[in-house]
C-alpha cells in the first residue's frame, strides 16, 4: 500500500518540491522573531542567573579575596564554607532554628487552612465576602505595626508585666508569623480545592459518606499536590522570613539563618566577611534552590493557580 | 480589620440574594462554615487584629525617660499623651538631611518610601511585561526560563541584600564594569538607586510569569481576527494584549505596590538602619522600636498601615483590581473561569508575603 501512494505522489511532485513541503520555507520576519525570541530568553535567564553567580563565585575564593572583582576564582577555595561552620559564627545552630520556625510554621499554617479553604471553596454562607476581604487584608497589612506591641509584650515591660517573657523563643515568631502564613496558605488551598469537581464528593455521600468522611477520603488525597505546594511556598516564606526574627531572637543561640549570616563579623572584626558571607548565603539558598528547581512545575502552578499550563 | 469594614460596598452579595441550584452539600451549611473557619479567624485576630489594636493604644501613649521628680528614681511606665505623636511629625522636631533636602526624619523615611515604591514599581512591571511577552513568543526553553526566573524569588531578601552590598562595593564589580568609583552604599543618592536596582532584580521576573499566565488566557482567534482586519503588532499590543492582560497584571502591581511600601530588608541589609538617604518607614518604625521609643514607632507604623490601606483602596477603586477575584458564591457552571479568577490573587499573594 505505501510503495503505491509513494509512487503516485512522485508523479506529481518532483523530488526537490517534495523536500520543500516537508521543510516549508519560514518567511524571513518570522525566523527572525524566533531568533530574537531565543535572544529575549537568553536575556532573562542571564539577568536572574548573574548576581547570583557572582554570589557563588565569590564564596568560592580565598577569605583574604573577599572583594576581589575575578569572573573566575583562582584559586578556588572552600575555606569560606569551612569559616561558616566556625564556631564564632553559629551557623549550624541557626540552621536548627530556621527549620525548627519554617517547620511548625508550615505546620500550623497548613492544619488551620486546609479546613478555612475547604469551607471557603465549597460551602455557601452569610458574610463570606467579608471573610475573603478580611483575609486579603491581612495579608497586605504592614508587618511592621505587629512591632511595637508585641516587642514591648514580649519583653514583659509595663504595662505587660503580666505576660511571660518570650524573647528568644521560637514562638516568639512563629505566632506573629502566622500572619502573613496563614492568609497565604488559605487563599492558594482555596484556589485549589475550587479546581476539584464539587460532584465528587456528591457522589461520595451518594455512596454512603459523611460530609468529614468525603473530604478525608475524597477531596484530602486528590488536593495532596495543592497541599504540598502550599507547603513548600509557606515555608520558603517563612524560612526567609527576616524582620520579626531580627526583633525578637537576639541571643545567638536561638537566631534563624537569616539573622546570623547578617550578622556575620570577620576575625579580624573591621572587614567585612564577604566570601563567609556569601557562602552562608549560598548554603541557606541551595535548599530552597533544589526544591523550587525540582517542582518548578507545580510551584508555578501553585503561584498562578491554573494559569499556566 | 480595617479594609473589610471600610468598602462594605464591594462585599459581593451572598447566597442569599441569588437563585441556586439545590446542593445537599453546601446550602444550609452556614454554621459549619463558620466552625471550619474558626480556627483561622481566631488566629488572625489573636495575631493581627490584636496586635493593632494594641498598637493605635500605643501610639497614644510615651515611654518615660529619665528621672522621677517626685521619687527621685529612674522613670518607668508610660504616659498618655494624646495625639502627640501623631502631631509631632509636623512639628519638625528631628530634621535630617536626606535626598529630598533636609526634613523631618518622618517625612523623609515617607518620601523615600513613596519613590523607592514609585520607581521599583514602574520599573518592574515595564520589565515584567517585556519578559511575559517574550516568553509567551517561546516555542521550547520555557522550563529553563521559568527555573531561572524562580532562582531571584527563592534568593532570601536579606541574602539577596548582602549580594547586592558585595557587588556594589566601592571596590567591587559593579563599579569594575562601570569603570567609575561610584560610593552605592555610603548613604548617597546612588544607594537610592543601589536599592531600585536590587528589588527591581528580585521581582521583575515574577511580575513576568503573573503577567505571562495572564496572557496566555487571551485566545489566538482574537489576534488572528486583528490580524485579517489589518492591526499592526503595536495596534495588537495596546488594543488587545493590554486590556485583556489588565485585570492580572494590576492586581500584580497592586501586591507589588503594596509590598515594596513595606520594604524592610533590602535597605536593612544593604545600606543599614539609620541611613536617611535610603530609610523606609519600616526601617524607621524598626529602629524607634527597638530604641523603646514605642508610642512614637508605633504612630508611624499606623500611618503606613492606614497609606497602604489608602493605596490598596485608589488600586481597588479607581483601577478596579479584583483582589478577592470570587463573587462570593462558587460559581457552578463556569468553572474554568472561577479558576482563573482565583488565580491571580493567589499568585500576588505569594508576592505579598515575599519580601517583608
Amino acid at each position: 500500500m505505501s510503495t503505491t501512494t509513494a509512487e503516485v505522489r512522485e508523479e506529481h511532485l518532483s523530488k526537490e518540491e517534495l523536500e520543500a513541503l516537508a521543510h516549508p520555507k519560514r518567511p524571513l520576519k518570522e525566523r527572525i522573531g524566533v531568533v530574537l525570541s531565543y535572544v529575549g530568553m537568553a536575556a532573562i535567564v542571564l539577568y536572574c542567573i548573574i548576581p547570583f553567580y557572582w554570589m557563588v563565585v565569590s564564596s568560592l575564593r580565598q577569605p583574604s579575596e573577599g572583594r576581589s572583582t575575578e569572573f573566575i576564582p583562582s584559586p578556588m577555595s572552600i575555606e569560606n564554607y569551612q569559616a561558616v561552620f566556625s564556631p564564632l559564627n553559629n551557623f549550624g545552630r541557626s540552621l536548627i532554628n530556621s527549620l525548627i520556625v519554617a517547620g511548625t510554621t508550615t505546620i500550623l499554617t497548613l492544619l488551620f487552612g486546609i479546613i478555612g479553604a475547604y469551607a471557603l471553596a465549597r460551602l455557601r454562607f452569610r458574610g463570606k465576602g467579608l471573610v475573603l476581604w478580611l483575609i486579603m487584608a491581612c495579608s497586605m497589612f504592614p508587618l511592621v505595626v505587629l512591632l511595637p506591641p508585641l516587642l514591648k509584650m514580649f519583653s514583659s515591660t509595663e504595662p505587660f508585666t503580666w505576660f511571660p517573657y518570650w524573647i528568644n523563643t521560637y514562638q516568639s515568631v512563629i505566632i506573629p508569623g502566622l500572619s502573613f502564613g496563614l492568609p497565604l496558605a488559605v487563599w492558594n488551598l482555596t484556589a485549589f480545592f475550587k479546581q476539584l469537581p464539587v460532584e465528587l464528593e456528591q457522589a461520595a455521600m451518594v455512596d454512603g459518606c459523611t460530609p468529614g468522611v468525603a473530604f478525608r477520603k475524597v477531596i484530602l488525597p486528590l488536593a495532596a499536590p495543592g497541599i504540598f505546594t502550599t507547603a513548600i511556598i509557606v515555608f520558603i516564606m517563612a524560612w526567609n522570613e527576616f524582620l520579626l526574627a531580627l526583633t525578637f531572637l537576639q541571643d545567638a543561640s536561638r537566631q534563624t539563618a537569616t539573622v546570623a549570616i547578617s550578622k556575620f563579623t570577620g576575625t579580624s572584626g573591621f572587614d567585612t566577611p564577604y566570601g563567609t558571607i556569601m557562602a552562608a548565603g549560598v548554603l541557606v539558598t541551595v535548599p530552597l534552590l533544589l526544591a523550587v528547581l525540582i517542582f518548578q512545575r507545580r510551584i508555578v502552578a501553585g503561584l498562578t493557580a491554573g494559569g499556566v499550563k | 480589620m480595617a479594609t473589610a469594614t471600610a468598602e462594605p460596598r464591594s462585599v459581593p452579595a451572598t447566597g442569599d440574594g441569588h437563585k441556586h441550584k439545590k446542593n445537599a452539600l453546601s446550602d444550609g451549611q452556614g454554621r459549619l462554615a463558620w466552625i471550619l473557619l474558626a480556627p483561622t479567624l481566631i488566629i488572625i485576630a489573636v495575631v493581627a487584629g490584636i496586635p493593632v489594636i494594641m498598637s493605635i493604644r500605643e501610639s497614644l501613649f510615651q515611654t518615660n525617660t529619665g528621672v522621677d521628680p517626685n521619687t527621685g528614681l529612674v522613670a518607668g511606665g508610660e504616659t498618655f499623651v494624646g495625639l502627640q505623636n501623631f502631631t509631632s511629625i509636623f512639628a519638625g522636631e528631628n530634621p535630617v538631611q536626606g535626598n529630598f533636602g533636609t526634613m523631618d526624619r518622618f517625612w523623609n523615611a515617607f518620601l523615600n518610601t513613596t519613590f523607592i515604591t514609585i520607581v521599583c514599581v514602574i520599573l518592574e512591571t515595564l520589565l515584567g511585561v517585556a519578559m511575559a511577552l517574550i516568553m509567551a513568543k517561546a516555542f521550547r526553553g520555557r522550563g529553563i526560563v521559568r527555573a531561572g526566573i524562580l532562582v531571584p524569588w527563592a534568593i532570601p531578601t536579606i541574602v539577596s541584600a548582602l549580594m547586592w552590598k558585595l557587588i556594589f562595593d566601592s571596590s567591587g564589580v559593579a563599579n569594575r564594569i562601570l569603570g567609575r568609583e561610584i560610593l552605592w552604599l555610603a548613604d548617597t543618592g546612588a544607594s537610592f538607586w543601589a536599592i531600585v536596582i536590587a528589588d527591581t532584580w528580585k521581582t521583575a521576573a515574577f511580575i513576568g510569569l503573573l503577567t505571562l499566565a495572564g496572557l496566555q488566557t487571551i485566545p489566538a482567534e482574537v489576534y488572528e481576527a486583528a490580524k485579517v482586519d489589518g492591526a499592526t503588532t503595536w495596534q495588537q499590543f495596546v488594543r488587545i494584549t493590554l486590556p485583556m492582560v489588565k485585570p492580572t497584571l494590576v492586581v500584580a502591581v497592586l501586591f507589588r505596590t503594596l509590598d515594596t511600601l513595606r520594604m524592610f530588608d533590602l535597605p536593612y541589609g544593604m545600606i543599614g538602619a539609620g541611613k536617611y538617604r535610603v530609610e523606609t518607614l519600616s526601617v524607621f518604625v524598626y529602629q524607634e522600636t527597638t530604641q523603646s521609643r514605642y508610642g512614637p514607632a508605633a504612630a508611624y507604623a499606623i500611618i503606613l498601615f492606614l497609606y497602604v490601606l489608602l493605596v490598596a483602596f485608589v488600586f481597588v477603586r479607581v483601577l478596579g483590581a479584583d483582589v478577592i477575584g470570587d463573587s462570593g458564591v462558587p460559581k457552578k457552571k463556569k468553572k474554568k473561569g472561577d479558576q482563573e479568577q482565583a488565580g491571580p490573587p493567589g499568585t500576588a499573594l505569594e508576592m505579598a508575603g515575599g519580601a517583608h
